[in-house]
């Protein structure tokens, strides 16, 4: 037991620190910042796991630990609880007045009754009545005394074991299934289709055992994203919800799909996988046409949200047809204000006044060698920046429908609007992030977790005791004998209800004797 | 009667609420006091429900049955101030508890979805927690410990965390809302009950030890009405227990929710870090409790770190702890 507390602690302290360090699973980007503004104690604080807390060498040690002493601790127990759900309740101890909770009550033997066949029969009523309460009997007559053993809650200590056991279930699951729970982030364009490959992800963390190649296949496409904004002027203004992405995922070889809605805390089940909804924001469709107007690019390039109000943020990338490879770091604001700063932002997140904003960079954008870069961030080390801070050109500045030449009269940069032409009823795409994931070990946890709580309950709850009933023959007595019965409680753990359970007892053993027994007995015993 | 109305008839029931808490809280300390200097009466055991626990059990049925339902029946008017305190606090409970209400209707859903309303919520269960143990078991000494905290809560929250009524972010449109976070506060008022017996029990035990190696008082003079040591740490241990199955109870219904909402039911999201740490740190307690040596004066340690724990999590992590449970409503 001191074990266990002193691990139980020491779990405790060890969980405080992934709470205070941004760790690596929960907040990665946490991690990346604070190497940059820490960078002289951040390698050492990684050095010591401070941002992989619960994976780390020293928590693993602790918790392997913690589990280790509770098996070791379990298995006797079973073993000892086993034989003692076997057995029978113990001998009644010689001087129960030595228990905290005793009671005696005087009892009168008619001098024609043959006095062991009535104490015997006292004590048999004793027994049925704690038989009928769920108490295991066990009569110990004898050299004068009669008596009844009886114990229950047994359900108390089967309780505990379960708990304890059920914890062991619970890691298991959870270790067990890491190996087979892959998680994949992609971000979907209104009108576009996902294909469920590997490929097609913009993150996948799968578990060692996860085959990559063998994802379910089903393509799934979003065919709307609704959202509703909170009016100006109300409280909450600009807030968003009623999320819902609309999707239609199909099946190879399958015509028409199936449809249905992702929402936010309403994920859909697809092919053993869930479909989560996580985020959204806007794609605006942006063209670039070179000096001779022919299209070199055109894409809804999802733009991710800054601030609550969707100023957002978003790269487009023209790696061919131009002089040198071009990318845009582009603004896009649904509403654009201007902040007391002169600085623009979204200060409403609807489409109201939609204008993208972009600087443009020219150069290399470093993916000739096939380094695969992020679609949501420019590396500006091999550019050239062409317009915006001091080079002395304005920044591009569109309005949906709008085009702008490029610098060096390259060519130009349309914001579609694309309401004109797709019948569409918004200038603007939405995407929505899709989380995609299996878990195979979710409904074990929850299945051992309830029964640790189970467990609990009837571990903490159910009271554990001994009730001893025994009638002793002590004097004579005007017309017969006087027999002592005595009434005793013992707590096997916590139970607060003991003094009372033995009261209840005498009282239900007196009344129980007082309608059984024959009635001139019964007169003169009723107390 | 339109939302904003409503809404300021809930403040002004609540700071209602709290002025009264405010007098009960000044009624029990009154009791307190007068329970210090009254020299005459003998350091005994007062007939403090469930005192039975260790006691050998009387034999006149009558008599302990009084003792064990009667507590807070008028055989105790010497505690003047605590009925003061007792009353003051039904009166303010009704207050707290139309302005939940209101708050609740006004804003058309449960009024618990921001960290005022998990303040005026939480501190209402608080308080019904403790008028229904009041029921039971005689605990008007802690009247000043209880009252004064949700005062202090309460206040606090309503002049700090105070927002309008907005509409109810998408991730908290789920039936793990009335669920998960009820149940928390359930657990934190069974907590709090706790840490104040176990207070208690440390001063308690303190003044026995000192009374028994050289016959002075040690502490303030209130402890001689008050249960001895056993009685306040198995009391202590009731309710710990109780709150420790609705915490599990907690930590089980939020990673359902949160496997509904974020696509994993675990995560060490900095909120479940530290639910899980008092989750620990209260399983620490029971086993102390059947530890040799541990007994006692540490295991009311345990049991005061576990609820500086609750109240750490439900303040300092709400407010400055990055992480996903961002719902304070607070900008």
């Amino acid at each position: 037991m001191r074990t266990a507390l002193v691990l139980l602690l020491l779990l405790a302290l060890a969980s405080v620190p992934g709470s205070l360090f941004p760790q690596r699973s929960a907040d990665p980007n946490g991690v990346v910042q604070y190497f940059r503004n820490r960078p002289d104690i951040a390698p050492f604080m990684d050095a010591l796991q401070l941002f992989d807390v619960y994976s780390s060498v020293w928590f693993s040690a602790i918790y392997l630990l913690l589990f280790v002493s509770l098996i070791g601790c379990i298995i006797p127990r079973i073993r000892h609880h086993l034989k003692a759900l076997r057995a029978r309740a113990p001998r009644t101890p010689a001087r129960l007045e030595r228990l905290d909770h005793h009671l005696v009550e005087q009892f009168v033997v008619r001098a024609d009754a043959d006095r062991s066949e009535e104490l015997s029969r006292v004590i048999a009523v004793a027994e049925q009545q704690l038989r009928r309460s769920l108490y295991r009997v066990q009569r110990y007559d004898g050299r004068g005394t009669w008596s009844v053993s009886a114990e229950r809650g047994y359900l108390r200590e089967t309780g505990n074991l379960v708990f304890h056991a059920a914890l062991v279930g619970v890691l298991v699951s959870v270790l067990a299934a890491s190996g087979f729970t892959y998680t994949g982030q992609r971000v979907v364009v209104e009108g576009t289709t996902f294909v469920n490959t590997l490929s097609d992800y913009s993150s996948f963390n799968p578990g060692r055992f996860v085959d990559t190649a063998a994802l379910p296949p089903y393509s799934l496409t979003l065919n709307s994203f609704d959202v509703a904004y909170e009016m100006p002027g109300t409280p909450g203004a600009g807030q968003a919800g009623n999320f819902a992405a609309n999707v239609t995922i199909r099946e190879p070889g399958q015509a028409t799909g199936r449809s249905d809605t992702v929402r936010v805390n309403a994920p859909i089940s697809f092919g053993g996988e869930r479909i989560y909804l996580l985020g959204n924001g806007y794609a605006p469709t942006i063209t670039v046409r070179n000096a001779e107007g022919g299209v070199i690019y055109q894409e809804s390039q999802p733009f991710l949200p800054q601030d609550s109000m969707m100023t957002s943020l978003g790269i487009v990338k023209v790696p061919d047809g131009l002089p040198q490879q071009v990318g845009l770091v582009g603004f896009f604001y649904p509403t654009r204000g201007m902040l007391d700063t002169g600085a623009s932002a979204s200060v409403y997140p609807a489409l109201v006044n939609p204008v993208v904003t972009f600087n443009v960079f020219a150069g290399s954008l470093g993916i000739d060698d096939g380094t695969p870069r992020n679609i949501y961030t420019l590396d500006t080390s091999g550019m050239t920046q062409l317009t915006g801070a001091d080079t002395g050109v304005s920044g591009i500045e569109l309005r949906p429908g709008e085009s702008a030449d490029l610098p060096n009269g390259w060519g130009t940069v349309t914001f579609e609007d694309i309401s004109v032409d797709d019948a569409a009823s918004e200038p603007v795409r939405r995407f929505a992030s899709l989380q995609i994931q299996r878990d195979s070990g979710a409904p074990w946890v929850l299945l051992f977790a309830s029964l640790a709580t189970a467990g609990l309950i009837t571990g903490l709850l159910v009271p554990r005791r001994r009730i001893w009933v025994k009638a002793v023959a002590v004097d004579p007595y005007p017309g017969g004998l006087l027999a002592r019965i005595e009434y005793a409680g013992l707590a096997r753990g916590e139970d607060p209800q003991l003094a009372s359970v033995v009261r209840r007892i005498r009282n239900d053993h007196l009344a129980a004797l007082a309608t059984e027994l024959p009635d001139d007995t019964a007169k003169e015993n009723t107390p | 009667m339109n939302t904003a109305t409503l809404d300021s008839w809930s403040l002004l029931a609540v700071w209602t609420a709290i002025a009264v808490y405010m007098l009960a809280f000044g009624a029990y300390s009154a009791d307190l006091a007068q329970r210090s200097v009254r020299n005459d009466r003998p350091a005994r055991q007062p007939a403090l429900v469930g005192a039975g626990v260790a006691e050998t059990a009387r034999r006149d049925p009558a008599q302990t049955s009084a003792s064990e339902e009667g507590a807070d029946r008028p055989r105790q008017p010497r505690f003047l101030w605590a009925r003061v305190g007792t009353s003051l606090t039904m009166l303010g409970f009704v207050f707290h508890l139309a302005g939940a209400l209101m708050r609740g209707i006004a804003s058309g859903r449960v009024p618990w979805a921001n960290m005022y309303e998990f303040a005026l919520t939480g501190t209402l269960l608080i308080v019904a927690i403790y008028l229904l143990v009041l029921l039971r078991y005689d605990l008007r000494f802690l009247g000043a410990f209880i009252i004064g905290m949700v005062t202090l809560l309460l206040g606090g929250a309503t002049v700090a965390f105070y927002v309008e009524i907005t509409p109810l972010m998408d991730p908290l449109k789920s039936v793990w809302l009335v669920v998960h976070v009820f149940v928390a506060s359930l657990a934190t008022a069974l907590f709090a009950l706790g840490c104040g017996l176990s207070i208690v029990q440390l001063l308690q035990a303190r003044r026995e030890r000192v009374g028994s190696q050289t016959g002075r008082n040690a502490g303030p003079g209130f402890l001689r009405t008050l249960p001895r040591t056993e009685t306040l740490e198995s009391l202590a241990y009731r309710f710990a227990i109780v709150g420790f199955i609705f915490w599990t109870f907690t930590l089980i219904a939020g990673a359902i929710w949160a496997n509904e909402s974020w696509g994993r039911y675990w995560g060490f999201d900095t909120k479940e870090v530290w639910t899980f740490v008092i989750w620990v740190l209260y399983a620490g307690y029971i086993h102390a409790r059947a530890t040799r040596g541990w007994r006692g004066t540490r295991s009311a340690w345990l049991s005061i770190i576990g609820f500086s724990a609750v109240l750490f999590n439900f303040t300092i992590v709400n407010l400055f702890f990055k992480g996903l449970h961002a719902y304070s409503g607070l900008s």
